[in-house]
């Protein structure tokens, strides 16, 4: 693990965390709008359903959370479960990936027609 | 609790970490409960109506609340390492603390 | 007042010592009593016991301090005092830890200045009022007593982490004009033993004895490091 390539871990996780803040508070007031009278599947598939801007959306929040919840977990593997090396590094890459395939499958559930 | 621990930032670090793990636990349960919609709105539905229970809305409460702290908690790690020194930190971490408290608050009125 | 004092080595013991309460006594006085007057096998460093060489400091009730600032009344509560070396570091006999891991990790981060090239003056002429030196000056004062690694969570939970005091140095040469190290340097502090580690826990702000904030110094080298990777292809060894 050379120092460049933990230096790009740390900025992409930064970057992450910025693209990550604009998404939760629209993820947040997003939840607050939609829960008032109660959660209905009609409801909320009426929403995203064929609904372009709501895919990008979730896409990116998907790819951000991604990458950031991968290398946070990573560090948090190393301190306090003494987890470290290549492992870590698959482990780390397996959970990015896991995180990818099932946040586009939920993507593609609420947008596909 | 350990002397080296009682501060303001240490309390902001353990609950911005705490909160980091518990999300991201939560968040394949979250893509998989959407994923139900892929047999169809019936059974988004169904799903929608089994978390109507209490112990489900206080553990989405819950999940807001967290949310919302890591939130908070990671935009003053990006105050601190990206925006010139200042020596208010911890009114920083106070100021994430609150912004936790209004979310859940805010959610459970919704609720 | 009842005094426990860590004995022996990693695998040692607290002993206890009956010490006579005096005013304006401070923790290295009291460590002083029980060696000159209860046990003379007592081992502890101690120099200049006016605050200024940072030799004294020990964990005395669980926090890293310098033991001859430390003033019995602010921290003995309830009239008990526990007194251990410094934490995160082997021990070498009772009060006295080994702090050369401590200063291997501060030639790792090259904390060390390197000439640079000749200039074409006769010396190198440093603005104080300078951003660079400013943010040089802030940091500067250290005298390496070890207090923050003692005081540092990090440095608990990551063996190789180079810690505050060797990236708080190495942040002081960044901002150092004159120096010739700097690719190297910034290679040297970054990644899991350098300054990315910080989670910004704070300790080392909250107890250094000179009112440093290392915290403020590693997040210069998260923004150095962060803009000479983004800027450069090599891995600046």
């Amino acid at each position: 693990m050379n120092a460049r390539r933990e230096v790009v871990l740390w900025i992409a996780q930064r970057a992450t965390a910025a693209i990550l803040a604009l998404c939760v508070i629209v993820h947040l007031a997003t939840i607050v709008y939609a829960v008032r009278g109660g959660l209905s599947a009609a409801e909320i598939l009426g929403r995203t359903r064929g609904n372009f801007w709501w895919a990008g959306f979730y896409c990116v929040f998907v790819l951000a959370a991604a990458v950031h919840g991968a290398v946070g977990l990573r560090a948090i593997a190393a301190e306090w479960l003494g987890l470290r090396g290549a492992l870590a590094e698959w482990a780390m890459t397996i959970v990015g990936v896991v995180l990818v395939i099932t946040g586009l499958r939920a993507v593609v559930a609420v947008v596909g027609a | 609790m350990r002397p080296t621990r009682n501060h303001a930032a240490w309390w902001a670090f353990i609950v911005h970490r705490v909160s980091g793990v518990a999300l991201a636990v939560f968040l394949p349960v979250h893509f998989w409960a959407l994923g139900t919609a892929l047999r169809g709105e019936g059974a988004l539905g169904e799903f929608l109506r089994w978390s109507e229970q209490p112990m489900v809305i206080a553990a989405e409460w819950a999940l807001i609340v967290l949310l919302a702290a890591h939130l908070a908690g990671g935009l003053r790690i990006l105050a601190l390492e990206f925006l010139p020194w200042r020596d208010w930190q911890k009114t920083l971490a106070a100021g994430a603390a609150a912004f936790a408290i209004v979310a859940g608050l805010v959610f459970a009125l919704a609720r | 007042m009842d005094v426990k004092v860590w004995r022996g080595g990693a695998a040692g013991a607290y002993q206890s010592f009956e010490v006579p309460r005096r005013e304006s006594q401070t923790v290295l006085d009291v460590v002083t009593y029980i060696q000159r007057h209860l046990d003379p096998t007592l081992s502890y460093r101690f120099a200049c016991r006016v605050g200024m060489c940072g030799s004294c400091a020990m964990t005395v009730n669980g926090a890293p301090r310098w033991t001859c600032r430390t003033h019995v009344d602010k921290v003995a509560a309830g009239g008990t005092l526990e007194i251990a070396p410094l934490a995160n570091l082997p021990i070498v006999k009772d009060l006295v830890a080994d702090m050369r891991e401590f200063f291997d990790k501060w030639a790792r981060a090259r904390g060390q200045f390197a000439p640079g090239a000749t200039p074409r003056g006769e010396f190198a002429a440093v603005r104080p009022d300078s951003r660079e030196r400013r943010e040089a000056d802030a940091g500067i004062e250290c005298i390496g007593c070890g207090v923050c690694y003692a005081a540092c969570d990090v440095v608990a939970w990551n063996r190789d982490y180079l810690g505050p005091a060797a990236l708080n140095r190495a942040w002081t040469l960044v901002n150092d004009v004159r120096d010739g190290g700097q690719a190297a340097r910034l290679a040297a502090v970054s990644g899991d033993a350098g300054c990315h580690s910080c989670h910004t826990l704070m300790a080392c702000t909250e107890l250094c004895p000179k009112k440093l904030s290392p915290t403020r110094s590693i997040a210069g080298l998260k923004r150095a490091t962060a803009r000479y990777a983004l800027t450069n292809r090599d891995d600046g060894e």
